[in-house]
């Protein structure tokens, strides 16, 4: 699938259409062949940059937030931002997201400059956020209205994310990391091209967020989305991303930026892993993130 | 016990969510409350409707024994046997009219009232501008005691049908229409996120977000507006009316009959109570997803 295409398959034509009407044109036409696809290898920058973000300036009141912030995802690939409480990591992704238009700068999504919310990108919040009177599955199929009958995308979605058994269940019987696990499938439902994650396992414990993470990698591996993912979690960071980037704050902008080469699946034993989570650290040292 | 016992559960899951060990295993909502056993100390629905039953059953026992051993003079306060050969007289005919007459009147004006509410209720709570133009005039007409509608609305209405349900339809806007209002405005803005960022048309993020999520706001603001429906509905009988328990109870007062005035009243405490638990059932069956605190968890379902 060539850049375009995919950029075709996501015109904003469906945007503007009632979401009842939409259901079956947001992701029924192009997922099939992104369900079927092999994982190809997650290389950075060989293809268009699916997303570019460049933030001039983003204010608060008087407060400068980010400062000029420049970044590119390539299909597939995972970059993490961390750094300091309060130098704007989530506020970068919520204006990735088209949640907040109140900056200067820009956001490209295949290209196309974008100003509002759209459905090529899939956020992951902090929080579950599941409609509490909604099944697991009318959750994960919400965007598409709903429908009656069940859409055979949303059984293949939850059993990626391990909850084959409770489409019927309600979200206050799902535990955190389960109802976790339907929002990103959820996230997933309208076919991506990009994945924004705001400290998403920063909520469950340890194992499940060891298990979430892998559950993470799998998909956008499969789904070949770009991934872009806030987190406080040095381990996590090192364990998921392609690249990773130190933000300083005041203005918030990029301190640093560490590629991440190592194989995966990659375990906290190892020695390269050692020797990543210090330089991150240091990165985080000299961006007066901590110490 | 069984409250404590519950309340520490949900607090420990909510710690480790990944440890919740019965909450985890598959099975249909209903089946959760239907399977466990009756916790220690938790009443059955027979139990709790005998411990609801027994201090009015008391009080009327007094009433009785009171009366019959002359405590009170039985012409100001009847003992409940004479309440019931009261109604006995009048005959079931007669009150299931005046009983039919009363509640359809409330139906009525339940209806009228509480779709306005709703509606103006729901433009309110989503639009600015209309929360600025509409509220203050409607919270100054909430003032208003009710009895101060009766001549206007029997100078434009006349003394027939339309005065009586419009009554009740004025009593029971406000509490709907506040819980409506206060419903949409309290929905949880991270739930509207999500809904914006799958780009909902606004009129489905009503539908499908802002109504659902306001329910538990609205289903109040119903049954306390059908609560007030009664009351309405009492006060516009008690002018002028031919049928109906609000007559029954001026009746009662113009022929000197303590015991019609209490049948009346017992009647009107018994269809209170049975629209508003019917309304409680409706509310728990179309908020069963909601995850809050229920002192009734872990008792089997009646």
């Amino acid at each position: 699938m060539s850049a375009r295409e995919r950029l075709f398959g996501h015109r904003p034509v469906a945007r503007d259409m009632p979401v009842d009407a939409c259901g079956c044109d947001c992701g029924a036409a192009s997922s099939p062949a992104r369900f079927a696809a092999p994982a190809p290898p997650a290389v950075a920058g060989v293809d268009v940059p699916v997303l570019d973000v460049h933030v001039t300036d983003k204010r608060y009141g008087g407060r400068r937030v980010l400062g000029d912030v420049r970044l590119q995802l390539a299909a597939g690939e995972v970059v993490s931002l961390v750094g300091a409480s309060g130098c704007g990591k989530s506020t970068l992704l919520r204006i990735v997201a088209g949640l907040d238009r109140d900056y200067t700068g820009s956001v490209r999504l295949d290209g196309l400059a974008q100003s509002a919310p759209s459905r090529a990108i899939g956020f992951v919040f902090q929080e579950p956020r599941l409609f509490p009177w909604c099944k697991v599955a009318d959750n994960v199929a919400f965007e598409a209205g709903g429908a009656p009958r069940r859409d055979p995308r949303v059984d293949a979605l939850l059993q990626e994310v391990g909850l084959a058994d409770r489409a019927d269940a309600l979200p206050r019987q799902l535990s955190g990391g389960q109802a976790q696990r339907v929002a990103l499938a959820r996230a997933l439902y309208g076919a991506p091209r990009v994945l924004l994650l705001d400290e998403p396992f920063s909520a469950v414990d340890a194992f499940t967020r060891m298990r979430l993470q892998a559950v993470l990698l799998a998909l956008v591996r499969r789904h070949q989305v770009a991934a872009l993912l806030v987190t406080h979690d040095i381990d996590e960071a090192v364990t998921l991303s392609d690249r990773i980037l130190v933000l300083e704050a005041d203005p918030g902008r990029v301190r640093e930026e560490i590629a991440v080469a190592a194989a995966r699946p990659r375990r906290p034993e190892g020695a390269d892993f050692a020797q990543l989570r210090a330089q991150v650290l240091h990165a985080l040292h000299s961006a007066h993130a901590i110490g | 016990m069984s409250y404590f016992s519950d309340w520490l559960d949900v607090e420990v899951m909510a710690e480790f969510p990944a440890t919740r060990p019965a909450r985890d295993r598959p099975r249909p909502p209903n089946v959760e409350r239907a399977a466990v056993p009756a916790a220690a100390g938790a009443a059955s629905p027979w139990q709790a409707a005998w411990l609801g039953s027994l201090l009015p059953l008391s009080v009327l026992a007094l009433a009785e024994i009171a009366a019959r051993l002359g405590w009170v003079s039985s012409t100001l306060l009847p003992p409940p046997s004479d309440i019931v050969r009261a109604l006995l007289e009048l005959g079931w005919r007669t009150v299931s009219l005046h009983v039919a007459a009363s509640s359809a009147r409330v139906a009525a004006g339940f209806a009228i009232g509480a779709g306005l509410a709703v509606a103006l209720g729901s433009l309110v709570g989503l639009s600015r501008v209309a929360r600025l133009v509409v509220d203050p005039g409607l919270q100054a007409l909430r003032a208003i005691p009710s009895l101060a509608w009766v001549p206007l609305l029997l100078l434009w209405l006349g003394i027939d049908e339309a005065p009586k349900v419009a009554m009740i339809a004025i009593g029971a806007f406000f509490p709907v229409y506040m819980g409506v209002a206060s419903g949409f405005r309290d929905v949880d803005r991270k739930l509207v996120e999500v809904a914006r960022m799958m780009r909902l048309s606004s009129f489905a993020l009503v539908r499908r977000v802002l109504l659902p999520a306001a329910l538990p706001s609205v289903m109040t603001g119903l049954r306390n507006g059908l609560g007030l429906a009664w009351m309405f509905m009492v006060a516009a009988e008690l002018i002028a009316a031919t049928r109906g328990l609000g007559y029954l109870l001026t009746d009662g007062r113009e022929t000197g009959r303590a015991d019609l005035v209490l049948a009346a009243i017992v009647l009107l405490a018994i269809l209170g109570k049975l629209s508003d638990t019917g309304m409680a059932r409706l509310e728990r069956r179309l908020l069963a997803w909601r995850d809050a605190f229920d002192p009734d968890a872990g008792r089997p379902s009646p």
